[in-house]
């Protein structure tokens, strides 16, 4: 098998494995606190052992997709986001020691599964590096960066488990519904990667021309078929749907129509959900919570902040600029993906402070991990795909 | 109440140390396009340029005259109006202890020769080939005439063409 | 000044929760409290002690945490309305075309709303500036006031707490003891709490146990860090602190560096590369991104040279040479304190022309005439009697006035030159008018022409140069940051007390700043070793206690 070929397949059973683990996980925390304690920990044992398989698994894709290309494969979306949702998994694995808490893993291990799905969605051709991109530095500022944001992300995992056991989700009240919001953005996710993957696997693609705000003809390629026209469109591609609208020069119409194909089949599966389980989401899965001490979930919150903060620090500012520096001349240059890194990490000096001083615990700083991990995800989808920087890996 | 009194001065000179900061970083950054490296009263930066005909003008050398520089391109059209008229002064003045040299930017001596011939330039014309007395005067839009006086110190730094009678005024201001 | 004092004697400032000898809580509403508040030991923050004058009131508004946190927030919010459209700096703008009217085009109404507002330069408005300002004031007035009297009550620590102090502390236990069996309690404790590495101090009857006690000052560590940074970006507004230049130099020029007084540079070559197929993945190959082929690297090949010392401005002799060197992207040329950076290019400027001087009629060709753009000849002698004159040269020409022909700018995009043919058959000499695609003959039509053959190109490098003094500081400032940070984050400050009591019982009480789950860890291994009085967490009982009492209404309503 080639060198990229086992990559990927090492990849694939780290996925899986990951799916299995939080099968086991969920084992872990079944039955009553009395009788079932003894065959918990087997089943958390087991659960973190295939754990620990996946994440080595893991990192076999990571380091042989390495050699193959001959840079760190932190150099496009796919590469990044896939190295984001492994680096989740160790910090899960880093906290679980610490605390062995397995319905931690119930919740980690699913959010890393989506985050690999997600990634997959995008290009997963080695790209040459741009003379931009060969740096060691901008290696290790990546690597470090989406190190400290995965235990950050831990804290937002904890802070979910706390608001699930906390929040009276049978009641309709303002927490209750913000936290069904979650559940629901998870879906969309989930909306995504099927959009995507179901018309890979078909093979859509239609070809269109169109004319770019500088006036310059441009072709573009869709994989979804186009709800929204590019400025001026023109099908190329015979059989292929034709945009229902067209939009104006200035947005990218390939991606919105991604976005509300997200949208749509999103919503249209939470609503399936619903239907189903004949109660919210986040009442569903209340019961998995259920058994978690909430004083321990607050302080593997504060604590994964805690860890995460210094490290984040380090490589989305520190290594960032020192890169930065070598490679543009500027330690900082206001650039969108350094600004929201800076935002990222007021945000937890914010939430630092107030836990600190302000007695901000339990709920509302559980309520904080959440919306840190929300800005994250902006950074990396958002001003990624959207706000195009220097640091756009363009999607 | 010593102990008081001893804290609100701490207090009071902590605070204002820190706003001072703050509004010199504010005004700075405003201002922050506008710096120039030379002011009026600076002393001019010595310069070593050969002209035309090969002969070496080294700016201190100049001590005890008023000196003024003209700095210009071929392709400048003010440059090129105001060329004749700083010769005629040129004619007036050179014997009063008053230099003038034109400094051209970095163009090729046939354009610069050329030129000067069909203008009838007499005084003497360098060419800066490395832009190093541009850049040391700081010079950005042409022309730029930088006035001298016998002492070494800038007089005035007038950006822009400059007419017959401006010229007269400007050397006899240097004139020692 | 008002004061409390304690019934153990010691006299406290106003404000203080707990006694700063004897830890009793001294309002009444510590006093209610099940658990004190340990933060900053219970000591009187500074600003809360006085609030009269103008400036202590400044003082007080910067002290409060509420407002740092909220200026962060402000901050954060600010910053990211930044990035809703690009700044100013990242907008391509052609020369004379207004940057207002780039927003409008591109953004529509919004981005002239964004523009109006001031939004397309906010980090470098003045507000933005003074946020980061008070920021830092916060910053400084916090530590200030909350680290001193930390520093102090620390140091000042006693092993001896009233009861109502131990009694308070979320960790808490008690046992009846002989005095006996509590002294050997005391000595097992100090024993398995100094293998647990902690610093134990005893007194008569008394035990403190400490760990990690440094942890308490990394905050105000960071904050110093913070600080010094701050102030080396201000540092950087001072003239000479900071180069920023730009140079556009070509291949085979040689020109002084902006900024970078009695240095020069000569540029050997500039190189631009994409990535050959073979150099790429097969799969990438087949994908639809390789359509475009991708940029591999960017180089200038330079020499840098030094003037000889005191040499003034415009005396190239005896240039030194310094360094050769490759400026490529991530891979600055440093040298002095100052780096060249490779950050633009332009490819193919016209360097050379060459030109056959021809015979109309025939064809034929008397030889070819090589015309440097740069440094072009008076006379291009082909043989004794046959030369070309170069009689004006053009680089830019742009059209004629008053009959002459006119230059816009230095640079050779479309030469023209005017030409004196000597030949053998022409001794007089002909004149020709020559710009691209267009040739006159001004002075009557001439038997031979000047053809023009082929050109010669050369790239020019867009060089940046920095220099930045305050690199030195901004890194100590990082430095310090990180390790107030780590130390802050990473230890945490571990205290047991223990107390022997006239009515013969054993207190403990247990106290750490956080990670509570590894204090019991240390707690539950000394118990075992050392009998002690079982402990309970004050908070989870508290906890405890509400949800029964919520479950217990929940029965009500049933």
């Amino acid at each position: 098998m080639s060198l990229i070929g086992l990559s990927g397949t090492l990849l694939f059973i780290a996925f899986i494995a990951y799916l299995v683990a939080t099968l086991f996980f969920g084992g872990a925390i079944k039955g009553t606190k009395q009788d079932a304690s003894k065959s918990n920990k087997k089943w958390g044992k087991i659960a973190i052992t295939i754990t620990i398989i996946g994440f080595i698994a893991n990192l076999g894709y990571f380091i042989t997709r390495w050699i193959y290309a001959g840079h760190a494969p932190v150099s496009n979306m796919f590469e990044f986001t896939t190295a984001f949702g492994m680096f989740v998994v160790g910090a899960f694995i880093l906290i679980y020691f610490i605390y062995r808490l397995p319905s931690l893993g119930l919740f980690a291990l699913p959010i890393a599964i989506l985050i690999i799905a997600y990634a997959s969605m995008f290009p997963r051709e080695v790209t040459p590096l741009i003379p931009a991109l060969k740096s060691y530095w901008l290696y290790i500022h990546v690597i470090t960066a989406a190190i400290g944001e995965s235990i950050l992300a831990i804290s937002a995992v904890a802070g979910i488990i706390y608001l699930l056991k906390n929040i009276d989700t049978s009641k309709r009240t303002k927490s209750s519904i913000w936290l069904e919001v979650v559940m629901y953005a998870a879906v969309l996710v989930i909306g995504f990667v099927i959009v995507t993957s179901t018309f890979r696997i078909m093979g859509y693609e239609a070809d269109f021309t169109y004319v770019d705000k500088n006036g310059a003809q441009q072709e573009i390629t869709y994989n979804t078929p186009a709800l929204f026209g590019m400025h001026q469109y023109e099908l190329k591609s015979s059989g292929k749907m034709e945009p229902l609208a067209e939009m104006p020069a200035i947005v990218n119409a390939k991606k919105l129509t991604t976005v509300v194909w997200s949208v749509l089949v999103g919503t249209i599966l939470y609503g399936l959900i619903r239907l189903i389980l004949r109660k919210s989401i986040s009442r569903f899965i209340q019961p998995l919570a259920n058994r978690a001490n909430l004083q321990l979930l607050d302080e593997i919150g504060y604590r994964s902040v805690l860890i995460g903060f210094p490290v984040f620090t380090l490589g989305a500012l520190i290594f960032a600029m020192i890169w930065a520096q070598e490679a543009w001349s500027r330690f900082w240059g206001w650039d969108p993906k350094e600004v929201w890194a800076l935002i990222t990490w007021l945000f937890y000096a914010a939430f630092l402070h107030l836990r600190l001083s302000k007695g901000w615990q339990g709920e509302k700083s559980a309520w904080l991990a959440v919306i840190g991990f929300v800005i994250i995800m902006f950074n990396l989808v958002a001003v990624n795909l959207i706000i195009a920087g220097l640091h756009s890996y363009a999607g | 109440m010593e102990k008081k009194q001893k804290r609100l001065y701490t207090r009071i000179v902590i605070l204002a140390v820190l706003v001072a900061a703050i509004a010199y970083t504010v005004y700075n950054t405003a201002h922050k396009d506008d710096v120039q490296l030379l002011k009026i009263g600076d002393n001019a930066p010595d310069f070593s340029l050969v002209d035309l005909n090969g002969e070496t003008h080294k700016l201190s050398d100049y001590k005890g005259q008023g000196v003024l520089l003209n700095f210009w391109g071929t392709w400048c059209k003010p440059c090129k109006k105001e060329m004749p008229a700083i010769n005629n002064q040129y004619k007036q003045f050179k014997n009063q202890g008053v230099q003038i040299l034109g400094i051209n930017i970095a163009q090729s001596n046939l354009e610069v020769s050329s030129y000067a011939d069909k203008l009838g330039v007499e005084f003497p014309i360098a060419i800066d080939k490395t832009k190093s007395v541009m850049r040391a005067y700081n010079v950005d839009p042409l022309p730029t005439t930088v006035l001298i006086d016998k002492d070494g110190k800038i007089v005035k730094i007038i950006t822009g063409e400059m007419t017959e009678t401006d010229i007269e005024k400007y050397l006899k201001s240097i004139k020692p | 000044m008002k004061s409390i004092t304690c019934e153990c004697g010691h006299v406290n400032p106003e404000g203080t929760h707990l006694c700063e000898k004897c830890g009793r809580p001294l309002t009444d509403e510590d006093k209610k409290q099940k658990i004190v508040d340990m933060k900053y030991e219970g000591r009187a923050i500074r600003s809360k002690t006085y609030n009269k004058s103008i400036i202590d009131k400044i003082w007080n508004f910067f002290s409060s945490v509420k407002v740092g946190v909220s200026i962060i927030v402000i901050t954060l919010i600010a910053a990211a309305i930044g990035t809703f459209l690009p700044q100013v700096i990242y907008v391509n703008v052609t020369e004379g075309e207004d940057i207002k009217q780039a927003y409008v085009d591109n953004y529509g109404t919004f981005g002239k709303i964004y523009y109006n507002l001031g939004l397309t330069d906010i980090y470098s408005s003045w507000w933005f500036q003074t946020l980061i300002g008070m920021l830092a004031i916060s910053i400084i007035v916090a530590s200030l006031d909350r680290g001193i009297p930390l520093y102090k009550s620390l140091k000042n620590q006693r092993v001896r707490r009233h009861e109502s102090f131990m009694k308070r502390q979320r960790i808490f236990g008690e046992r009846e003891m002989t005095s006996a069996e509590a002294d050997k309690t005391l000595d097992l404790t100090e024993k398995k709490m100094k293998e647990l590495k902690y610093n134990v101090r005893r007194e008569d009857g008394v035990l403190l146990a400490e760990k990690g006690r440094f942890a308490r000052s990394g905050p105000y560590v960071n904050h110093l860090g913070l600080i010094i940074f701050l102030f080396g970006v201000m540092l950087r507004l001072m003239p000479g602190f900071y180069v920023d230049e730009d140079l556009w130099i070509r291949e085979g020029e040689t020109a002084s560096i902006p900024g970078m007084e009695g240095y020069y540079l000569h540029s050997n070559k500039f190189t631009f590369e994409t990535y050959k197929k073979d150099e790429q993945k097969e799969e990438f190959n087949q994908s639809k991104a390789a359509v475009n082929s991708v940029a591999k690297n960017y180089q200038t090949d330079v020499v840098l040279y030094k003037a000889k010392d005191n040499a003034v401005a415009g005396d190239t002799t005896d240039l030194k040479q310094v360094l050769h060197h490759a400026i490529k992207v991530n891979e600055p040329l440093k040298y002095d304190g100052f780096a060249l950076y490779q950050m633009d290019f332009r490819l193919n400027e016209l360097k050379a022309m060459n030109f056959n001087l021809v015979n109309k009629k025939t064809g034929k060709s008397l030889g070819e005439v090589n015309i440097n753009l740069a440094d072009p000849k008076k006379v291009y002698n082909l043989d004794k009697q046959t030369k070309v004159e170069l009689k004006g040269y053009y680089p830019t020409f742009s059209g004629f006035e008053d009959g002459e022909p006119q230059s816009e700018s230095p640079v050779p995009n479309n030469p023209a030159f005017i030409f004196k043919m000597y030949t053998p058959e022409t001794p007089k000499g002909e004149t020709s008018f020559v710009a691209i695609k267009q040739t006159l003959e001004p002075l009557g039509e001439t038997k031979y022409k000047m053809q023009f053959a082929n050109i010669e190109t050369r790239n020019v490098s867009g060089l940046t140069i920095r220099k930045d003094k305050t690199l030195p500081i901004l890194a100590l400032g990082g430095i310090i940051f990180m390790i107030g940070v780590v130390m802050g984050s990473y230890w945490s400050h571990r205290r047991l007390w223990l107390q022997k009591t006239v009515d013969g019982r054993l207190m403990m009480a247990a106290h750490t700043n956080k990670n509570w789950f590894s204090m019991k860890k240390d707690l539950d291994t000394v118990t075992e070793f050392a009998h002690l009085p079982n402990w309970v967490d004050q908070q989870d009982d508290d906890d405890l206690k509400k949800k029964q009492e919520k479950e217990k209404e929940g029965d009500n309503t049933l």
